[in-house]
């Protein structure tokens, strides 16, 4: 039943689609087409990833995916402590599902919706004119790129969290309680440093695809905020620019797999904990 | 202040701040439904309430082919992706060395941890290399190795818990080995199984980006269709579409969720 063999069409199916696909981007990203169509090594690509204009695409990408983490787990971490304590409280699971739910709408369909809302005389718009409040024009700006990023990644945030969260076991919150910690310090003492891993699993989870995006800058920023995904988009299929594309892309699996790295240190941590503490 | 009408209020601001966040996450699904009744074609007036495109949504013909290869695709890659991920998963355990598994492990979540759009053009280079012309095949081959490894990461710990005792008593009491394995391992790991399934089900349906980029010769499933569309403004037969769509995999999460709180490990769908 255990046999080697049965792996073998995985490894396969992964060597053809997705080591030799990498290994082509590698290729490409050292290539420039001479004049003759042949392709010539060069380092070229690389060095215009320094130039001014990319430079700053790439700093506001990550510029706008670290805003969008903060304000995920600014608005997440009380969400996921609130449902972990009722569920603990209620023994009811099931609530952190209605958070998780909309994720299975179609992603483009739900920012694009958000078009609806903000535009200029869309339903936001309406409804402060019928307040008599100002009107807001957030659209089309950066802004709305982050709140196009924070709906979207939110659930990415809570779930995590939430998951470290409700694994605490009561009996050492009980057990501070009992010695005289008040609730404030039973929070920073003890649920906060044991969330960490929680906490930076779901950063994890909220920057990379923010960072990566090009649907959400593309429609609620209207094309004026051009992110690391839509430089890339651009170079394949407008520029075609296959070989700096390339080299954008190389740049970006670099900068997941360091955050990642990051992240098993973390996720280490943990495992040995859960280790230890299993009874 | 007592210490019960303390916590009435923070329980009072707890669930406002839920409901907060509640409204905020599915005010846009709300108004994509609402507009999908909406009898006036444009996005900014209401005409009033009208089934029209739902009653329109099946005389357009480029929206139904989307809708037909988001299916067909969904359907045959987490199949494939099943068959190959559950294989996969006993040959893992077959290993006994840890650096082999663990090597294993790191190319099973490669095309889980690089960014979509990487994935994307990467297979977009592959398939222009070995020049396959890209359609329905190519996307279809791209749809299958992203899901394998989440059927991989579904059906392991399922693996990691079976008791090995009963498949041998099985065999002591005259079982053959593939009835054995058919009575008493698969039952055991089945939840995994569906799990994965249903799981590489949703990640197919939802997926823009890679098939954006491994797709062609007017091939689309409707991720592309709303994205090529949303220039021009969306037709609200989309609207209805979707609210069919997101109605059926609530029905779909529902079951998911009864099967999963039922063997505790709900929450194998993210970690």
């Amino acid at each position: 039943m255990f046999k080697k063999y049965l792996v073998y069409p995985h490894l396969f199916w992964m060597l053809v689609f997705v080591l030799v696909p990498i290994l082509l981007v590698l290729v490409y990203s050292f290539e420039t087409t001479g004049l003759n169509g042949e392709a010539i090594f060069t380092l070229e690509n690389y060095q215009k990833l320094v130039d001014a204009n990319y430079l700053n695409i790439f700093i506001r990408s990550v510029y706008l995916a670290v805003i969008s983490s903060i304000i995920c787990l600014a608005l997440g971490y009380p969400i996921s402590v609130i449902l972990a304590n009722r569920e603990k409280r209620t023994g009811k699971s099931g609530l952190v599902w209605i958070f998780i739910l909309p994720m299975w709408m179609n992603m483009l369909l739900r920012t694009y919706s958000w078009l609806t809302i903000l535009e200029k005389n869309g339903i936001l718009n309406n409804l402060l004119e019928l307040l008599n409040l100002p009107q807001v024009n957030i659209l089309y700006t950066s802004g709305a790129v982050v709140l196009g990023m924070v709906y979207n990644f939110l659930p990415f945030m809570i779930l995590p969290i939430y998951s470290v969260l409700i694994k605490i076991d009561n009996s050492i919150i009980e057990a501070a309680e009992d010695l005289g910690a008040n609730s404030f310090t039973v929070f920073s003492k003890v649920t906060l440093p044991l969330s960490i891993p929680g906490v930076v699993s779901g950063v994890t989870m909220v920057f990379l695809p923010a960072v990566t995006t090009f649907i959400i800058s593309k429609l609620l920023g209207g094309g004026h905020y051009m992110l690391i995904g839509n430089l890339i988009e651009n170079q394949f299929l407008v520029a075609d620019n296959w070989n700096f594309g390339s080299a954008i892309s190389i740049l970006m699996m670099v900068l997941i797999l360091l955050s990642m790295a990051i992240t098993n240190v973390f996720e280490k941590d943990t495992s040995t904990e859960k280790k230890g503490g299993k009874k | 202040m007592s210490k019960k009408s303390k916590g009435a209020v923070k329980s009072f601001i707890e669930s406002t701040y839920l409901f907060i966040i509640f409204l905020f996450l599915y005010l846009p699904v709300v108004v994509l439904m609402v507009y999908s009744f909406n009898a006036s074609k444009s996005r900014g007036s209401w005409g009033g309430f009208s089934l029209k495109w739902y009653g329109e949504l099946f005389s357009d013909s480029a929206l139904l082919s989307a809708f037909y290869y988001t299916v067909i695709i969904a359907i045959i890659s987490s199949l494939v992706a099943c068959v190959i991920g559950t294989a996969a998963s006993f040959g893992i355990n077959a290993f006994r060395k840890k650096s082999v598994r663990a090597m294993i492990n790191t190319v099973t979540n490669i095309p889980v941890v690089s960014p979509d759009i990487v994935t994307g053009v990467a297979l977009m280079i592959l398939f222009v290399a070995v020049k396959i012309p890209r359609g329905f095949t190519t996307m279809l081959l791209s749809h299958i190795t992203f899901n394998i490894p989440y059927v991989i990461l579904s059906v392991m710990p399922k693996i990691g818990q079976l008791d090995k005792n009963i498949y041998e008593a099985a065999l002591d009491l005259g079982a053959k080995p593939f009835f054995a394995f058919r009575k008493v391992i698969i039952p055991q790991i089945l939840p995994g199984i569906i799990n994965g399934l249903l799981l590489s089900f949703t990640m197919s349906i939802d997926d823009f980006i890679i098939s954006f980029f491994t797709t062609g010769n007017g091939v689309s499933n409707l991720s592309i269709y709303v994205y090529s569309m949303a220039k021009r403004g969306l037709n609200p037969k989309i609207n209805a579409l979707s609210t069919i769509m997101f109605i059926v995999v609530i029905c779909l999460l529902f079951i998911v969720n009864k099967r999963t709180s039922k063997d505790k490990s709900k929450n194998v769908l993210f970690s």
